[in-house]
């Protein structure tokens, strides 16, 4: 193998001087990740909502449905999707293979099981009596599910936060449906794609230089939650306007 | 309305704009894409970058490869998914062409594969043949004192690749059955890419297949250890083709293709055996390794050359004395001039 000290501090040099190559799959990475997560938000958190507070019959195997579509494998969701999005396909007449769209798409399906499950339990465990709590004062039905929802916010970032690490950090979707192609044009690979490409045509120092700028962004992103979180600033901020019940409750106990 | 039904709303919103933002920038906003998929070798040489980079600077078209074995490289056109194809597997490309799939086929380059292995030769296969050397590798491996699966001295692509089909016709021409082979102890197969072969191989020193480009440039900044063994000799010839996917026929099987971009495609084969691209496939990496990677094919077909190198290729990836039987041409204009 080659030279894996050689390799590391290559990459390292790429890292410091702002290499365009790689800042260009990392913001391609970032934009393509973040907005599969604000897409899967929108209809995974009032799923999760419909799902946690409603009573009906399927309930439990809807639960389980999702939670059991968390392990999905990548590359299955990518097969899948690769042969619908392919122009023989059933939506081939979009030509939305090989585009930002399809992986957009493609990773905001794969990451919907996590944020729905999640969402379900952070929203299971809010004290029921709060959302007759609002409508007692005063809150419509919708205001009412909200302040559950804020609630229950510490779940659902956690879960938006899984989501994104997993959507950023995922080969099989993106590779499948995104096609890696690199060039002069519009391009679609992203941080794991570009780094089985690189590992495979022998390019290491690139490989690991896009590895590492990976796992900075993983973490970075996990610290500054944790630290607002310790800070119960999120918390606070989304409570504000609700300082009434927070009152409340604080006096009741 | 509830919270949750705006969330909705929005979602659907949002997925609508994502889907209609995009076909509108790639239907108006951007060049024309051609897609291009073609076999690992050319791509993980860097040659069509090089090739991209200059096409790109003449012409108004995005070249969007993919990267993928000759055999994916065919099922994404018979599934429309690509304009041309790139590809080093006659007997692959004549069932292609059979099938309607596509048309005006032309050789744009040649060069060979190699048989690699550990510098101390275990089955002592330098200075045999090609067939002879897989015979030795064989009775070597069914002689090994482990015969547990732990040590395994043969490794295969096993991925319907180019270089795999070359494989299974020396496997053959040895007297072996690929199929059979592929479930001995010994046999390692990676459905990976030449370059993560390449790895595997020099990790188990093992012995394999591989075209002579990728091989040089993992030989040569030192990723892998083992060399090549065996070169240049007729039954290892490597021949490059690209192909025009048939809009006719892929239409009528499917649903909706008039995305197809023939005449991009065409363009792009004119431009591919054109003297000076020619040339630039023929120099491709001799400042590098101190050798030519491929050579071109065009001219000496062209000119009917005397060298053996040109019958070499007739017999090997002619279809009926020629590069592409009239049927399969569509308006070829002077590309078989």
């Amino acid at each position: 193998m080659a030279d894996i000290l050689g390799g590391i501090i290559e990459a390292f040099r790429l890292i410091a001087t702002g290499n365009p190559e790689l800042y260009g799959i990392v913001s391609r990475s970032l934009l393509f990740s973040g907005t599969a997560v604000i897409l899967a938000i929108l209809w995974g958190t009032p799923l999760a909502m419909l799902i946690a507070i409603k009573e009906f019959r399927w309930k439990t195997i809807l639960k389980t449905f999702f939670s059991t579509l968390i392990g999905l494998p990548t590359v299955v969701l990518g097969l899948i999707l690769l042969l619908i999005f392919s122009k023989g396909g059933p939506l081939g007449f979009l030509g939305l293979l090989y585009t930002p769209a399809a992986i957009i798409i493609g990773q905001a399906l794969l990451i919907t099981p996590i944020l729905v499950s999640i969402g379900i339990s952070a929203i299971e465990s809010v004290d029921p009596e709060i959302l007759n709590l609002s409508k007692t004062l005063g809150a419509s039905e919708s205001q009412a599910q909200v302040s559950v929802l804020k609630e229950a916010l510490n779940g659902i970032i956690l879960s938006d936060i899984a989501s994104f690490n997993r959507a950023i950090g995922e080969l099989g979707v993106v590779l499948l449906v995104g096609g890696n192609i690199a060039g002069g044009g519009n391009r679609t690979d992203v941080l794991t794609t570009a780094i089985s490409r690189y590992t495979a045509i022998g390019e290491i120092d690139y490989a690991i230089a896009l590895g590492i700028l990976l796992m900075i962004i993983v973490f970075a992103i996990n610290i500054i939650v944790v630290v607002l979180r310790r800070a119960n600033y999120i918390v606070e901020l989304a409570k504000a306007p609700y300082f009434k019940l927070k009152t409340y409750r604080e006096n009741k106990t | 309305m509830k919270a949750w039904q705006k969330m909705i709303t929005a979602a659907i919103l949002a997925t609508v704009i994502i889907i209609a933002g995009t076909l509108v920038y790639f239907n108006y906003f951007t060049e024309r894409r051609l897609f291009i998929s073609t076999t690992t070798s050319l791509y993980d040489t860097d040659l069509l970058k090089a090739i991209e980079e200059e096409y790109e600077s003449t012409h108004n078209v995005d070249l969007a490869i993919t990267a993928v074995g000759t055999g994916i490289a065919i099922q994404q056109a018979q599934n429309g998914d690509a304009d041309v194809v790139l590809v080093h597997a006659p007997s692959v490309e004549k069932t292609f062409l059979e099938g309607g799939y596509g048309v005006n086929r032309k050789i744009i380059a040649y060069n060979f594969f190699t048989i690699v292995g550990p510098a101390d030769d275990p089955a002592q296969i330098a200075g045999k043949n090609a067939t002879e050397a897989l015979f030795n590798i064989a009775a070597y491996g069914q002689n090994m004192p482990d015969q547990s699966g732990q040590t395994q001295i043969w490794v295969s692509r096993g991925d319907n690749s180019g270089t795999n089909s070359k494989e299974k016709e020396l496997w053959k021409a040895a007297g072996f059955n690929y199929t059979e082979m592929s479930s001995e102890p010994w046999f390692a197969i990676t459905g990976q890419g030449m370059g993560p072969t390449l790895t595997v191989s020099d990790q188990k020193n093992a012995y394999t297949l591989s075209d002579i480009g990728t091989y040089l440039k993992f030989h040569t900044d030192g990723s892998i250890e083992i060399t090549a063994l065996i070169t240049e000799e007729q039954a290892l010839l490597n021949v490059y083709s690209v192909m025009a996917v048939n809009t006719a026929t892929v239409q009528a099987n499917q649903t909706i293709h008039e995305q197809i971009n023939y005449n991009d495609a065409m363009d792009f084969i004119q431009y591919l055996i054109s003297p000076s691209t020619q040339t630039l496939i023929n120099d491709f990496g001799k400042d590098t390794y101190g050798e030519s990677l491929f050579h071109q094919a065009v001219q000496p077909l062209k000119n009917d050359a005397p060298q053996p190198i040109v019958s070499w290729i007739k017999s090997y990836a002619y279809f009926d004395g020629t590069e592409c039987p009239t049927q399969y041409r569509n308006n070829p204009g002077n590309l078989y001039d």
